[in-house]
């Protein structure tokens, strides 16, 4: 139990560390998708551990809100990519102080 | 336990090369690496449902998603090594282990129980159970992320949506176009050869020759040019092909019904 | 008419304010209003001086309240006028000499384009002293102080386009002021020990206080005095005010506003009768200023600055006279009166001699003057003679009566006015050969001429009163007179015979006059430019530079203040908008660090955002496991 809590913690801190780290994009929005099933594993886990399936339930809701969000990203992202012919995040620096 | 112990190196040796890989194309396979395991970890920890959606919705949808945009969007474009905020990554690092740290010290206080498991749901199955709580106490919730479903597809049809400021110029136009630039620039106004012509081969990442052998870029689609993955292949062999027709001395014939132009 | 003393004040004033106002219309004819306010001045002042010999000697002194002035509580001042023996002496010497002083006036500055303003400031000049020797209280005398160094100050610098003479009116008008400082400080102290200014009730109350008390207002009224008065240490305004017209000269630095410390002193007598201390201070005052003046005399070329030395000395004995106590207050003012009247006749003269001259002072292109010049001549050779102490002259009287009660009182001290009656007998006679004797040493186009009646007829009054003036002296009248007001004359036995002293006092003047002959007279070369500086001895040096008493100031007071200004200007810049502005800068800096966050970058927001949650999770963490 506690192995699948640490490996789920272990692939959230690599999925932040690699929204810090990655420029494109898109990689950003798969480091964020790492992180939210790094929190699915946890959940699982915990459904196992309490005997309810409530955390199967949240997982569950967890992908489809995940599609979602995926969905509208990446349009985001190519509709960007139209304008602005780069995809990487730095580009939007217009808030700089 | 042992299919944990297998899945979870594997696991983070993706998540690592999804943050490292210099091709983006790399990290979306690493992802999709990650997924699939995770999935199996799902079936060994009594979830079959979340097993198979997990693999279907997630792996086979989501990351299909990601593909294609990337296809459309950021092949080319690689991450350059040089990092371009000061201090970035090296605070990243630091805020990254101490987060793993603080979060190892969170889990190591966080189960102190035995795990109860999930055998009582075993009478009617994963699925019969995980549907009475859905249609059950959480249906206010199931309808409202179906109620985002729907946004979700509006508005990437609102987003991907192409204004269309301009006519589409006609086949007249077109042609005209080409005559001029041919007039100014001496640019060719026919077809520009499918690839492969007088080629040896007729791959699709193999130029057209032209009749004095040398090969015609634009012959290859342009994104095939972009990562350099056209190819020209056996140039000698048209070579001696020239040579021999140019010993054999074969006089023209003339053929019946051409005039003089 | 006795009651009327404000009128004295009002008519004068009245006529400096017509003539101010009036403006350019009333230049044709505003001299002859002026002269006119100063005549009444001096009718009513006779008339007054008349009715109050006829009153009994106990009863003379008429005051005049004209209402109340300030009203504080428990401090109230009045408008008092206070007619008495005293100032009514002072009365006839100030408007009898400023109304000649006036007539003369019409005659010098006839060619000068602002001469109504000069009238005007004249006769507000004359209201100014008639307020400070008429005056009741404390106050009112300060308030006729400040006129006078206003109307002084107006007057020296009257040629306003020369710089010299507008610094010159700056620096009389700055010393003045630090006297003017003693005098407020000795009002003040007043006020905290009698909780009143009047003249009378402080004169009263002052023996019944300790004597630190009387020796402090002493010291501070001394202060006030040695301002007004160019004596020592404030004494550095006086040669520099010649740079006034001669009128002004011979009124003011010479009859009137610099006699004004004499009359403090003597008013406050009571004051000083009751501090030793205080009297021995004036008594050096008045022995260093006569010796200093008579110094600086000696060694200058310039005619009115001789005279001017000359005052500053005469003063000096004035001052000498009215620091010996009860014995000397009345000698003090007779020798001020019979001053007033062959000083402001020496300057008036001078004056007359200049117009001569083209307005050259240096007296080294004179010489011979006597026969261009006759009337001139006689009338300053009285004055002349009434400043040696001729015998039978006014000067012989009141210059004698002090060195007797000089030499009564201490021995060092009359031989000390002893000696500076010699060093004046000395640098007057020069003064008198350079201009009147001796070769022609005049210049290129100076025709020497006598001056026109209306300059003369003031010179023979003068010269008439120089000589005659020393009856009043004759049966201890003057002494009598005064009594009421100084208190009694205590009679001091001289160490030697009064014959005695006389002729020694005869003796020393003479070898004055003689040695000023053997260098000057007998036909000898004087020369037309002055001996540079490295060519005098040590002595002329410093006479030059009137005893380096402008180096003095300079180092003393001068430089210290402009550094300390120096110094505050700099505080003010640096620290205090410093501090103003450094604070915005500082704010400014720090909104400058506290941008930079804001890079604009998602990536550092991004890593400020796991901060955070690092930072919850931390204090989630130490929550629940302390």
């Amino acid at each position: 139990m506690t192995a699948y809590l640490t490996l789920s913690m272990l692939l959230f801190s690599i999925g932040a560390v690699g929204v810090l780290i990655r420029r494109n994009a898109i990689v950003v929005f798969m480091c964020v998708e790492l992180m939210l099933n790094a929190t699915n594993l946890a959940f699982v886990s915990f459904a196992r551990q309490h005997g309810n399936l409530d955390g199967q339930v949240a997982a569950f809701f967890v992908m489809v809100v995940a599609a979602a969000e995926v969905v509208i990203g990446l349009a985001i992202i190519v509709s960007i990519y139209r304008t602005r012919r780069s995809a990487s995040v730095d580009e939007a620096n217009l808030l700089k102080a | 336990m042992t299919a944990f112990w297998i899945l979870a190196p594997v696991m983070l040796v993706a998540a690592l090369g999804l943050i490292f890989a210099r091709k983006a194309v790399h990290s979306a396979l690493c992802l999709a690496v990650v997924m699939i395991c995770l999935a199996m970890l799902y079936a060994a920890q009594d979830a079959p449902f979340l097993f198979v959606v997990q693999i279907i919705v997630y792996t086979g949808a989501i990351m299909m998603l990601f593909l294609f945009v990337l296809m459309l969007v950021g092949v080319e474009t690689s991450d350059s090594v040089v990092e371009t905020i000061k201090g970035q990554r090296a605070a990243a690092a630091v805020v990254g282990v101490l987060f793993a740290g603080v979060l190892a010290t969170a889990v190591a206080q966080a189960v102190s129980t035995a795990v109860v498991g999930l055998g009582k749901f075993d009478e009617h199955g994963n699925v019969y159970h995980l549907a009475e709580l859905l249609f059950g106490p959480y249906i206010v919730a199931f309808q409202f992320t179906a109620a985002l479903m729907i946004v979700a597809v509006l508005g990437a049809m609102v987003l991907a949506h192409r204004e269309i400021l301009v006519a589409a110029p006609t086949q007249q136009e077109l042609q005209a176009k080409r005559m001029r630039d041919y007039a100014e620039f001496g640019r060719h106004p026919g077809n520009a050869p499918t690839p492969g012509v007088f080629a040896l081969h007729n791959a699709v990442d193999t130029p057209a020759l032209l009749p004095d052998g040398t090969p015609v870029a634009e012959s290859v689609a342009a994104s095939l040019r972009a990562r350099q993955q056209d190819e020209v292949r056996d140039t000698h062999e048209v070579a001696d092909v020239v040579a021999e027709i140019e010993a054999a001395d074969i006089e023209p014939t003339a053929t019946e019904g051409q005039e003089d132009a | 008419m006795l009651d009327q003393s404000w009128l004295l004040i009002a008519i004068p004033l009245a006529g400096a304010a017509l003539l101010l106002m009036w403006g350019k219309e009333s230049d044709k004819f505003g001299h002859l209003i002026a002269t006119a306010c100063s005549t009444a001045s001096f009718v009513f002042g006779l008339i007054m001086f008349i009715q109050l010999a006829g009153r009994d000697p106990a009863d003379r002194s008429v005051t005049a309240n004209l209402g109340t002035w300030i009203q504080a509580g428990t401090f109230s001042v009045d408008f008092q006028f206070t007619f008495d023996t005293l100032s009514s002496l002072f009365v006839l010497l100030i408007t009898g000499v400023g109304t000649l002083i006036h007539i003369y006036s019409i005659g010098y500055m006839a060619d000068d384009e602002r001469r109504r303003r000069f009238f005007a400031y004249l006769n507000l000049f004359i209201a100014a002293m008639l307020t400070l020797v008429l005056a009741g209280d404390y106050l009112v005398l300060f308030l006729g102080w400040e006129g006078v160094g206003l109307a002084s100050y107006l007057l020296i610098g009257f040629w306003q386009h020369k710089p010299s003479a507008a610094a010159a009116a700056k620096k009389a008008f700055v010393l003045n002021r630090v006297g003017d400082l003693g005098m407020a400080l000795a009002i003040m102290t007043m006020f905290a020990w009698f909780g009143t200014t009047s003249i009378a009730a402080v004169n009263e109350q002052i023996h019944s206080v300790s004597g630190n008390v009387a020796t402090a207002l002493g010291l501070l009224l001394l202060l006030g005095a040695c301002g007004k008065s160019a004596q020592v240490p404030l004494q550095a305004w006086l040669l520099d005010a010649m740079e006034g017209p001669t009128p002004v000269s011979a009124l003011i630095h010479a009859a009137t506003m610099v006699t004004a410390g004499v009359y403090l002193v003597v008013r406050s007598h009571d004051i000083f009768d009751a501090s030793p201390t205080a009297r021995n201070f004036v008594i050096a005052v008045g022995l260093v200023t006569l010796l200093v003046g008579a110094w600086i005399g000696c060694a200058k070329d310039d005619i009115k600055k001789v005279l001017a030395g000359s005052t500053m000395s005469q003063i000096g004995y004035m001052m000498l006279a009215a620091g010996l106590g009860p014995a000397g207050y009345a000698f003090a003012i007779f020798h001020l009166l019979t001053h007033g009247f062959f000083k402001a006749n020496m300057f008036l003269g001078a004056g007359s001699v200049m117009h001569g001259m083209n307005d050259d002072v240096d007296m080294r292109h004179y010489g011979a003057l006597r026969t261009a010049m006759p009337v001139t001549f006689y009338t300053f050779g009285i004055g002349y003679l009434a400043i040696l102490g001729f015998p039978g002259t006014s000067g012989f009287f009141s210059k004698d009566k002090i060195i007797e009660t000089a030499l009564a009182t201490n021995i060092w001290v009359g031989i000390g006015a002893l000696i500076g009656a010699g060093v004046t007998a000395f640098y007057m006679t020069r003064l008198m050969l350079m201009t009147f004797f001796g070769q022609k040493r005049w210049q290129k186009d100076v025709h020497p001429h006598e001056s026109g009646l209306t300059m003369t007829i003031p010179l023979m009054v003068l010269a008439a009163l120089s000589a005659f003036a020393g009856v009043i002296s004759l049966g201890n009248w003057i002494e009598d007179w005064l009594e009421p007001a100084t208190g009694h004359l205590e009679h001091v036995e001289p160490p030697l015979p009064m014959l005695a002293i006389t002729l020694i006092v005869l003796v020393v003047v003479s070898a004055g006059v003689a040695l000023a002959w053997f260098i000057y007279g007998r036909g000898n070369e004087i020369a037309t430019e002055a001996p540079a500086d490295d060519q005098v001895s040590v002595f002329t040096r410093a006479g030059r530079a009137e005893m380096y008493g402008n180096q003095i100031n300079e180092a003393l007071v001068v430089r210290p203040t402009t550094y300390l200004t120096r110094a505050l200007v700099w505080a003010d810049a640096k620290l205090v908008d410093g501090l103003v502005t450094g604070t915005a800068d500082r704010i400014g800096e720090l909104s400058g660090e506290l941008r930079k966050p804001q890079t604009g970058f998602v990536r550092s927001y991004a890593l400020m955002v796991l901060g955070g949650a690092l930072v919850v999770l931390l204090a989630l963490l130490a929550v629940t496991l302390a």
